[in-house]
């Protein structure tokens, strides 16, 4: 790696490689009580990012047994009562128990540092968004012990994620489950709003001296536009939630058809929240890709402002577009008409991220560490999944595609082809300042390319049977419509992903425990948590950073031309 | 997009010409791996492993409004593939252009580019005049799909989605069938004949036949209306498309295009009242004594149910259980002892007859021709 | 591609280095959030007038708050005067409007309380009667449940106060719970004009 060593008073003043302070070793119990009551952002960071991979092989184990019933038309070896369960609580989960966790983890852990912060503003706060977090996954999956499904047989929820009114009514979900599926996320969108409200306050209230927000990285903007997202997203599904427990608990009439209520009411308010979160979900991962993208094309990120301007424009399209999942639930030919105008408009911004990306790695010398593997690959595979979506959103083809797989496709593309794969990414890269060890390169590279074969395996073929009129939320179906073959090899495409996840998991483990030190700055990087000693102490910074400009460490490194010359 | 605009006013023989000309256009692109991957899909289409020809897909529209969305699709198609082509391209170019060789160490850093106005601003309003385009043509096909007009002597049906079934009233006719739908080709062939309300009596369903339209919802407290013009007489199958509970997977049906006479004659004989059969009087009887008739009508007889299908000519239809098996006496036996084995989920009950109980009421049901 | 400077508000390291209060930014998120939330619960309302399938109606039950309002709304401005006082210094006007603020609150609360007893036991009208019960407890218990939680917290403010653990240095904090009370003195107008005007 190029020089490591940083000198130890720049123009940015700070020191690197401060020493742990030598304490004793803890007792299990001390670390327990220390992780539990710890209001530290970074180990609250750790906290979300482990919970969402541990619910993302939670989430992976039932998309497993979802692929395995599909895998033979006529197949019984599931019920259908357990496969509507299995595929509703793995979309549930790994919206709200993996997404959210993950790039909520993210931000908690490297904003603070990014601005030269020594926590979040609310240190409390945060410790207390996190256990609402935890909370709401184990009341979603308490619910398979306490809860009764829609045959009064069994548990957990059965309604799909859309939970559309009036199916999680008492009338037609009669037991617990939907009480607890609609106390999880109350519980947990609180917690979502308590982090951002913390994001928030924490980038406008905490930046280091000389960070001006022109020159906040990326990864930060981008999860400051989140957190202004997620104030207006997740509160309405709560409101929606609260709604559905009134309905069910003081026989309220929100939703309930028979006493002149609207379920029509419902699908507004849960795509009001539905289509803005999806947004929340991607926009971290591009914060990542912003980050690890420049890094190893070894080039300033291209055209920060239009970035800034793309990021916020998507923010404030993405409220007005919402319907486009209710083409077919009967809205006047104008109505439609405007949302299709909507949505497509998106893919504008959008398409400039796209472009800088490109033009980024353009001219510049590309490191293919597994970390810029996994960004690179997103980038096509979110190209792709973007122009599904705008198929999708051409109304009357979306009669047709709507509720098929062709849906599953397009949005586990982005899913999955998009987030986990940035996620995969920005583990690779800050994995070494969150352990203090790299990530075994060899298995690294094992993972990704089992990763992307099954990806690609499952995804793009899922496609097809969409295009052929397979339906989902369907546990079994006749054979003769020609959608054997496909299932069977989107199935094996699973198998795929699953071993690339063991090889991940292993990876983890073995290199936290093996691993090669990585130095506080193994990429030879530019943003301001690289100038931190790995594992970062406590208090982040012994002496608060000063920045001139939105690449300090490129400063330092290169005082012949440093940045702020051009800004 | 001029043509596209020519077919919205008026259907029908017209969209022939119009879909060659989108189809041409479509294959042009077919440099567009998509477009590839979804042309083997229809290929797939044409097999059918257990004899039955499969008719529910998009992709083989038998009506003037399948057809146009069809082109609908090729158009978008052809636009998105182009998109993925170049910009895939670009993305491949550099991965493989700007990849380091060597070892870090020996690389200095490369020129630092900040932005460029000007190129930024030309991948910002290309992008725009894309989505005008796409838009504008979409709208076309959109108002001319959803406004199109109604004729007086069209035939109007009340759809009304169940946990898990359909009913098809025909308020016109005075009379209710279930699950398969009968409805008269236009002459010409792809006019519009039938108007179609779309009601729930429980949860949400969608009204799926992609041979003939895209699905539409039925939602509780709303009314939705859709238009059939079929081009050509069949069976063409559909499918629930919007999850309604435990059975939704189960939720078939089927719509049977058929010539104005022999629509015409169905209609009479489903006005009937149900056959009087004296040699089965005892399966009637059964029936008739058992809660059946709280759930099921069969016109003529003390069973006045809503709850279930209108069983008053059962036999004209070639599938029970919604589409899910086919109508035979062993089928009928099957269902009545236990409709849970069949379809996990239904709400029929298991009346507990005794065998020749369910004997005679099968062999009563068979009479209802 | 040619490079351009890209433009930043210029900030040599050297010069002082404001930043707005975390609690202020704070509490005007929190105010976005709860403010979506209140507006579905709007929309729910206005979307179901008149959909209710059985009685009673608002016409029938409803009467205008206006003494409520006044005492709600006019707390606004006595929170005002207290906070103003404070930055002068004057503790003792400061506790008196304070109180004033909390009374006309509590005031505002216990109408709320004596309208609400009217309707469920000479009306007849609970949660569960009709569409329009259900409605109407939701979105005016939504707001009273807000009251409340102000209430709580200028009883806390007041009892310091009192103790005398309350002085200038406390005005941050002061200003941000005025800015709470504040929204929800807002929250009340759009309600009030939704149910009792609107909606009647
Ligand atoms: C972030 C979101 C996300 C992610 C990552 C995924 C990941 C996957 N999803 Fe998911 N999916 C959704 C979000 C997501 N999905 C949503 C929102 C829905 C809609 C639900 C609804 O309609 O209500 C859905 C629905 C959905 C369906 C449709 C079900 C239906 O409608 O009937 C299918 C079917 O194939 C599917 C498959 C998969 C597969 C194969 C993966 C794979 O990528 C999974 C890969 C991961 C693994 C395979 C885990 C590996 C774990 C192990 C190897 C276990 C070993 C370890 C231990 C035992 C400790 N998903
Ligand atoms: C991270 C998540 C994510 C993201 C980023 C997107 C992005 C987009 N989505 Fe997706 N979507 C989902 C997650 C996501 N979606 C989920 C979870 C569902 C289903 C939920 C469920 O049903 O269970 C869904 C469903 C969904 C539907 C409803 C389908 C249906 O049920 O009928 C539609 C319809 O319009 C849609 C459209 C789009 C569009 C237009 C974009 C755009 O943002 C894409 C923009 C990007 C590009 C267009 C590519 C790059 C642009 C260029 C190269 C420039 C040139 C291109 C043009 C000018 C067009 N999505
Ligand atoms: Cu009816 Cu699904
Ligand atoms: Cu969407």
């Amino acid at each position: 790696m190029a020089d490591s060593t940083l000198p130890i008073d720049g123009p940015v003043g700070g020191t690197i490689g401060v020493p742990h302070e030598v304490e004793d070793v803890p007792t299990w119990g001390e670390r327990l009580h220390e992780w539990v009551t710890t209001v530290d952002h970074k180990k609250l960071g750790l906290m979300y990012i482990g919970y969402g991979l541990l619910f993302l092989l939670v989430g992976g184990i039932e998309a497993l047994l979802i692929r395995l019933q599909l895998f033979f038309p006529n197949n019984h070896f599931i019920s259908s009562v357990v496969f509507n369960r299995l595929f509703t609580m793995h979309g549930t989960t790994m919206v709200f128990m993996v997404g959210m966790t993950i790039i909520i983890g993210f931000a908690n852990y490297l904003v603070p540092l990014m601005i030269g912060a020594r926590d979040m503003a609310f240190p409390r706060l945060n410790a207390f968004s996190f256990w609402m977090t935890a909370l709401g996954g184990l009341f979603l999956y308490y619910s398979f012990i306490g809860g009764v499904g829609l045959q009064g047989a069994g548990s957990a929820p059965d309604f799909t994620w859309w939970g559309y009114a009036p199916l999680t009514e008492r009338a037609f979900s009669r037991g617990h489950t939907a009480d607890y599926w609609a106390l999880a996320l109350i519980v947990q969108g609180f917690g979502t709003i308590g982090a951002a409200v913390n994001i928030i306050a924490t980038t406008f209230s905490m930046r280091c001296k000389g960070m001006t927000l022109f020159r906040m990285p990326l990864l930060v903007w981008l999860n400051l536009v989140v957190a202004g997202m997620i104030l207006t997203t997740i509160s309405p599904l709560t409101a929606a939630q609260i709604m559905l427990t009134i309905d069910r608990y003081l026989g309220g009439h929100f939703f309930d058809s028979q006493a002149g209520g609207s379920p029509l009411l419902w699908f507004h308010f849960f795509w009001i929240f539905g289509h803005p979160e999806v947004y929340v979900l991607v926009l971290p991962a591009f914060a990542i890709a912003n980050e690890v993208i420049p890094t190893f094309s070894r080039k300033a990120i291209f055209g920060y402002p239009a970035m800034v301007a793309a990021s916020v424009g998507i923010g404030f399209i993405s409220v007005s577009v919402w319907a486009h999942h209710m083409f077919t639930v009967g809205m006047k030919p104008a109505s439609n008409a405007f949302f299709v105008l909507s949505t497509e408009l998106v893919g504008v911004p959008t398409a400039i991220k796209i472009f800088n990306w490109i033009a980024t790695m353009w001219g510049g010398r590309i490191r293919f560490t597994t970390s810029m593997l996994f960004a690179t690959a997103f980038v096509a595979q979110f190209l792709l999944a973007g122009l599904t979506g705008i198929m999708l959103s051409v109304a009357p083809w979306n009669w047709q595609l709507h509720g098929t797989y062709f849906v599953v496709a397009h949005f586990h593309y982005v899913l999955v082809g998009a987030i986990v794969f940035c996620i995969f990414s920005g583990l690779y890269y800050w994995y070494p300042k969150m352990t203090g060890k790299l990530l075994d390169e060899r298995l690294g590279k094992w993972h990704f390319w089992l990763f992307l074969i099954g990806f690609h395996m499952t995804f793009d073929l899922m496609h097809i049977p969409g295009l052929l009129g397979m339906p989902r939320w369907i546990y079994t179906y006749q054979p003769g419509h020609g959608w054997e073959i496909w299932n069977q090899l989107v199935g094996v495409g699973a198998v795929f992903q699953a071993v690339a996840m063991l090889v991940f998991v292993y990876n983890l483990v073995h290199s936290y425990l093996k691993g090669t030190d990585a130095g506080p700055d193994p990429w030879d990087a530019w943003t301001l948590e690289w100038f931190t000693p790995s594992p970062p102490p406590a208090y982040n910074f012994a002496t608060e950073p000063v920045v001139r400009s939105r690449r300090p460490l490129w400063d330092i490194k290169h005082p012949e031309d440093p940045d702020w010359k051009y800004e | 997009m001029f043509s596209l605009r020519a077919t919205m006013f008026h259907p029908g023989e017209k969209v022939n010409a119009k879909r060659k000309f989108l189809v041409s256009r479509g294959i042009r692109h077919l440099t567009c791996g998509f477009i590839s991957m979804f042309a083997s899909g229809v290929a797939w289409a044409q097999t059918a492993s257990d004899g039955i020809a499969r008719t529910q897909n998009p992709f083989h529209p038998h009506s003037s409004s399948a057809h146009l969305i069809q082109q609908l699709s090729f158009f978008t198609l052809a636009i998105t593939g182009a998109i993925f082509a170049v910009v895939a391209g670009l993305w491949l170019y550099v991965v493989i252009k700007y990849r380091q060789h060597g070892s870090n160490e020996q690389m200095e850093e490369p020129p630092q580019i900040y932005g460029s106005t000007q190129i930024e601003l030309a991948w910002t309003v290309i992008p725009i005049l894309i989505v005008v385009v796409l838009f504008l043509t979409v709208a076309r096909i959109l108002f001319a799909l959803q406004d199109q007009p109604v004729p007086q002597n069209a035939l109007h049906v009340d759809v009304v989605g169940h946990q898990y079934w359909w009913e098809f009233r025909y308020p016109s006719y005075g009379f209710i069938t279930a699950n398969e739908l009968h409805i008269p080709l236009g002459e010409p062939a792809g006019t519009v004949t039938t108007g179609l309300k779309l009601l729930s009596a429980d949860v949400d369903h969608s009204f799926w036949v992609p041979s003939l339209y895209g699905k539409v919802d039925t939602v509780p407290n709303k009314e939705n209306d859709i238009v059939l013009d079929p081009t050509q007489t069949g069976v063409y199958e559909g499918q629930c498309a919007q999850f309604c509970g435990t059975a939704h997977a189960q939720m078939l049906l089927r719509v049977y295009v058929q010539t104005p006479e022999e629509f015409a004659a169905w209609a009479k004989r489903q006005q009937d009242t149900a056959i009087e059969d004296p040699a089965v009087a005892q399966g009637r009887q059964v029936f008739e004594t058992q809660s059946c008739v709280s759930c099921h009508t069969i016109r003529g007889t003390a069973a006045h149910g809503r709850f279930g299908p209108d069983l008053t000519h059962l036999m004209s239809r070639d599938t029970i259980a919604s589409g899910l098996i086919s109508n035979t006496p062993e089928n009928l036996k099957r269902w009545i002892e236990d409709p849970e084995a069949i379809k996990p989920g239904a709400l029929m009950p298991a009346m507990q007859l005794s065998g020749d109980q369910i004997d005679q009421m099968v062999t009563y049901l068979a009479t209802l021709k | 591609m040619s490079a351009v400077p890209v433009p930043v508000i210029a900030q040599a390291p050297s010069e002082s280095w404001p930043l707005p209060d975390r609690g202020v930014v704070g509490m005007f998120a929190v105010i976005v959030a709860e403010s979506t939330i209140f507006l579905i619960f709007v929309v729910a309302y206005v979307y179901n007038i008149g959909r209710s399938v059985s009685g009673p109606t608002p016409r029938e039950v409803l009467d205008l708050p206006i003494f409520n309002s006044i005492c709600l709304l006019s707390s606004s401005f006595t929170i005002w005067l207290a906070e103003r006082a404070l930055k002068k210094g004057a503790m003792r006007t400061f506790i008196g409007w304070w109180a004033l603020t909390a009374a006309l609150g509590a005031i505002f609360l216990v109408g709320t309380g004596l309208e609400w007893h009217k309707l469920i036991y000479k009306d007849g009208l609970t949660i569960s009667t009709n569409l329009f019960g259900t409605t109407f407890y939701s979105l005016v218990g939504l707001h009273a449940s807000h009251v409340i939680v102000g209430l709580v917290m200028l009883s806390l403010v007041l009892a310091f106060a009192l103790a005398g653990k309350v002085g200038q240095e406390h005005r941050q904090r002061i200003e941000v719970l005025g800015l709470y009370w504040h929204f929800v003195d807002m929250v009340w107008v759009v309600v009030f004009t939704v149910v009792y005007i609107i909606g009647r």
